[in-house]
């Protein structure tokens, strides 16, 4: 499988078998191996909107690796602000370096910086719509709390409209025959497209709004905020969040195995005393992001392969 | 009074492209989109009875043969069209409207936070689905639009 010079834009862009590839790579870079392999390479590191872990996360896997890094962390130090095009920024920049991560909050600027770019780009994050490296450590991290991808039961829950986490992995779960049981409010629902896809794939989900419903144990449980922002009431808002907030009694309803993902940062949808529990995983989640952006790095740059 | 058997309520071309069959009244929105408003003389007719559609409209272009690329975007505001290559007066070539795989340049995203808005990007669309009721995605913004005709520029 080659993956040098390919960028990594989308979660669609991926089959299952490329999927896998990459985490087995991530794995073994867990393990010790393709130790400096980035020796020689520079990293760009373009962030348009400002992401500390992101962006740190990114540089630390490229200095681990033996490589360099440059880059912005603030869109008012860029020539973006004297009005020079997004196209025109990636020409450039893409002959100083190896490969580019960036992040921009408008929606598929990374697709647009792909196209013109001489050298992969990995997208961070573009607006509300793809994070892939995100999906990918989510990925990594599955395959090494669970042992396996396929044929997961999967609960989603909060707010499931608005979380590009949680539409991505499902898309990526989806084809590796998961079924799904969503939990979010009425107005926070899966997006219908997603569903249909889903069912179109041939994937069985369940849509519920009570925790107390999800029937069979779950393998994972992927839990993302609920942002007061979305309602216009605030107690409204208050009595929702009150009710996905997970306890250790989620336990008596998931399932004793049950493993708790976050894509962090929390606010208090996970109370503390979860942190404890074995079946908290989300801040090992947050390391993989590490070996996960090292592999994609030493892919798209050759150096793995 | 006795018509003729066939008569020529749009007349007839020596050399070009007839787009018949087109639902009443897309005809300019045919013309809109095959790029063709400057390109020629084109003869438009609109409400001719039809068997097959109740009404429809025809669209007539001179001198110039339409690739089959250029017409497989009518999938979007005119499926059941079909398109006759005239040559020496003949019809030389019939062919119906294909669904193809994307449409480029030829819509607009209506999401203002897509990229395609914000810089000078030739659009570009995915289809989803097959048959009448496809769907189409935006390759930039990753959107997904059920009506693709009312993104038409």
């Amino acid at each position: 499988m080659d993956f040098q010079g390919r960028s990594i834009v989308s979660i669609r862009d991926f089959q299952r078998e490329e999927i896998q590839y990459v985490v087995q790579r991530a794995m073994e870079i867990k393990q010790g191996r393709h130790a400096d392999c980035l020796k020689g390479k520079v990293l760009a590191t373009l962030f348009f909107e400002p992401s500390t872990r992101t962006r740190l996360s990114f540089e630390a896997a490229m200095v681990r690796m033996g490589g360099q890094v440059f880059g912005f962390a603030d869109p008012n130090v860029s020539s973006a602000t004297k009005g020079e095009t997004l196209s025109d920024t990636i020409r450039t920049v893409c002959g100083y370096c190896h490969v580019i991560a960036m992040r921009h909050r408008i929606e598929g600027a990374a697709r647009l910086a792909s196209e013109v770019s001489s050298v992969p780009v990995i997208n961070a994050g573009d607006g509300a719509n793809q994070h892939p490296t995100q999906t990918f450590l989510d990925l990594v991290t599955i395959q090494e709390e669970v042992g396996r991808l396929t044929n997961l039961r999967v609960g989603m829950l909060g707010d499931l409209l608005h979380g590009r986490t949680v539409h991505s992995l499902a898309m990526a779960l989806s084809l590796f025959g998961a079924e799904f049981v969503f939990i979010a409010p009425q107005s926070l629902r899966m997006p219908e497209d997603l569903t249909a896809h889903l069912a179109a794939a041939g994937r069985s989900f369940a849509e519920i709004e009570d925790m107390k419903d999800i029937g069979k144990p779950l393998d994972v449980l992927y839990v993302t905020r609920i942002q007061k922002e979305r309602f216009e009431d605030f107690q409204e808002y208050q009595k929702v969040a009150g009710s996905y907030r997970i306890t250790p009694d989620v336990l008596s309803q998931a399932g004793e195995k049950v493993r708790i993902m976050h894509p962090l940062p929390r606010v208090d949808e996970i109370a503390p005393e979860v942190d404890r529990l074995p079946n908290a995983l989300y801040f090992r989640q947050a390391h993989n992001g590490i070996p996960t952006r090292q592999a994609l790095l030493g892919l798209v740059t050759g150096a793995i392969s | 009074m006795n018509e003729p058997k066939r008569a020529h309520k749009v007349y007839a071309i020596e050399r070009g492209t007839v787009i018949d069959h087109i639902p009443s009244p897309m005809a300019l929105k045919v013309i809109n989109i095959l790029g063709v408003t400057r390109q020629g003389i084109l003869s438009v007719g609109i409400n001719f009875p039809s068997k097959k559609l109740n009404r429809k409209d025809i669209v007539k272009v001179e001198n110039l043969e339409l690739t089959a690329e250029v017409t497989d975007r009518l999938s979007l505001v005119a499926p059941t069209a079909t398109i006759n290559i005239i040559e020496g007066w003949k019809v030389v070539e019939k062919r119906p409207i294909h669904l193809p795989a994307e449409f480029v340049g030829i819509l607009r995203c209506p999401n203002p936070k897509c990229i395609t808005n914000a810089e000078a990007v030739r659009t570009r669309f995915l289809r989803e689905g097959e048959g009448r009721a496809f769907a189409v995605r935006c390759a930039y913004c990753e959107r997904l639009y059920r009506n693709p005709a009312e993104l038409v520029v």
